[in-house]
């Protein structure tokens, strides 16, 4: 006889739910940190009014337009241009001066959402005079995401703290020069993405498209569970070049990381990593 | 029998926490997460709160694993979510009722986790965050402690969580302690 503990019926309908999307639309959440998952569906499941996740799954089958809308539930878009400012600080003084040492640079942005971070990058390497060598890809599974990093257009209202991130950041220049405003919003400049490429890639089912001296993974870890967040940081050691750096969000660590062996504490306080093994 | 206890605190937390943390000692068995309404970062609870505790204080890193006899306080920015495996996840997700960490978010998730073996305490707050985190904690059977908020800096926590709750205890910051403190006598 079975002796495990019988798991609770909204449980057992969540992994449904999860199964379902991930055959019918290959969005695979189902190795994404299941407290905090469970939380966005709940909160789907009340907002879009189904009554059982069984009933959200049925509409999830049979109704394509459902797929999108439960997109934004399940992926949270949360960001700011120079989060955590004492980051991209480190970034400056201590990344950039070994990236100079490379004649052209690639550097992805894994988890992109609405740019915030892209535009973040652009404006510090062309502050720095390395904008022109560099190739950013910028990648995410949101579609609707990627469209608004690519338009690079923010409400106004954001502008405030932007500006003061940019500051604290170590930004060489007023942040006013990057953008023009029109109806109450903020655009930012063309020549900021002319060097971006925006892209649909997934950390759970993509493989790795190319060799970079950066990656650039903030925030979107923590929505793992451990053996993907594994899978994840395989991947950014394939595609980082010896001696390339690996940036995380503020609370992320490769301590409990397969991986851990690979890198080394770069910047130990900012969570910047160096590939070191050969 | 208690596994773990949750504490959520906003207006008036440093002083309450400081009547109950540092009275507990250093082989105290249960871990202990603690959602704190600050306004931004760095917050500095875990140092103020490692010097004055003999328990282990720490603010900590996505996915590590909960260990007995600690003191986690949620990082300033993030929710605080407690995963099935009793390890904890750090979320970026929207504030819920304007505050990140969110009280509200640990219980729940909590209260999923630990079941019937958790214990909730809602300490002092000028707000209603915590009471439906402390509702699901009732729900899956686990048992609420409130402080009194006759007695508490700010009563509206404490107010809602208790006309929640049903099952719900009132009890002073000293009583509180003395609680955690009986928990572990036997
Ligand atoms: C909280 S945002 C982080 C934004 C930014 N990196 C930052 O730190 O401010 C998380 C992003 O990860 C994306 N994401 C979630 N799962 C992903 C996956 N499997 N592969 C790539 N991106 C993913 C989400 O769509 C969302 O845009």
């Amino acid at each position: 006889m079975n002796t495990e503990p019988t798991p609770a019926v909204e449980d057992i309908e969540i992994q449904l739910l999860l199964e379902a999307l991930a055959l019918r639309y290959h969005y695979d959440f189902r190795h994404y940190a299941r407290a905090s998952i469970k939380r966005r569906l709940r909160q789907a499941r009340e907002q879009l009014e189904f009554s059982t996740f069984s009933a959200m799954q049925d509409a999830l089958l049979h109704n394509e337009g459902m797929v999108g809308r439960l997109l934004d539930y399940l992926t949270v878009q949360v960001s700011e241009m120079f989060r955590d400012p004492s980051y991209f600080k480190a970034l400056r003084e201590k990344v950039i001066p070994h990236l100079r040492t490379y004649p052209s640079l690639k550097i992805w942005i894994a988890g992109c959402s609405h740019g915030e971070e892209v535009y973040s990058f652009a404006i510090m390497l062309l502050e720095e005079g390395l904008l022109d060598r560099t190739m950013i890809y910028a990648t995410d599974i949101n579609p609707a995401a990627l469209d608004v990093a690519k338009s690079g257009v923010y409400p106004l209202d954001r502008i405030a703290s932007f500006t003061r991130n940019h500051q604290q950041a170590g930004g060489r220049t007023s942040l006013a020069d990057y953008y023009a405003t029109a109806y109450g919003r903020a655009v930012f400049d063309k020549k900021l993405r002319e060097k971006v490429v925006f892209s649909d890639h997934s950390l759970v089912s993509d493989e790795v498209f190319t060799e970079c001296q950066l990656v650039s993974c903030r925030n979107v870890m923590i929505y793992f569970d451990r053996p993907l967040q594994d899978r994840a940081v395989g991947l950014f050691r394939e595609s980082l070049t010896r001696r390339g750096f690996l940036g995380l969000g503020s609370k992320e660590t490769l301590r409990f990381s397969d991986h851990a062996d690979a890198f080394t504490e770069f910047v130990r306080e900012e969570k910047i990593y160096q590939r070191s093994d050969a | 029998m208690t596994a773990a206890v949750v504490i959520g605190a906003s207006a008036g937390a440093v002083q309450a926490l400081s009547d109950i943390l540092p009275r507990l000692p250093a082989e105290f068995p249960l871990p202990i997460l603690v959602v704190v309404h600050v306004p931004s970062a760095p917050s500095g609870l875990t140092q103020l709160f490692s010097a004055k505790c003999a328990v282990a204080v720490v603010e900590p890193d996505d996915k590590e694993q909960i260990r007995p006899g600690t003191v986690y306080f949620a990082p300033p920015g993030y929710h605080l979510l407690v995963e099935p495996d009793a390890s904890i996840s750090l979320s970026s997700d929207e504030p819920v009722l304007f505050s990140r960490p969110s009280i509200d978010v640990l219980f729940e998730s909590a209260a999923d986790a630990f079941g019937a073996e958790l214990l909730g305490i809602v300490l002092t707050g000028a707000n209603e965050d915590g009471s439906r985190g402390a509702l699901a904690i009732e729900a899956a059977g686990g048992q609420i402690l409130v402080e009194d908020p006759a007695t508490a800096y700010a009563a509206a926590m404490p107010t809602a969580a208790l006309a929640r709750c049903a099952t719900a205890r009132t009890l002073s910051l000293d009583a509180i302690a003395d609680h955690l403190l009986g928990l572990v006598e036997r």
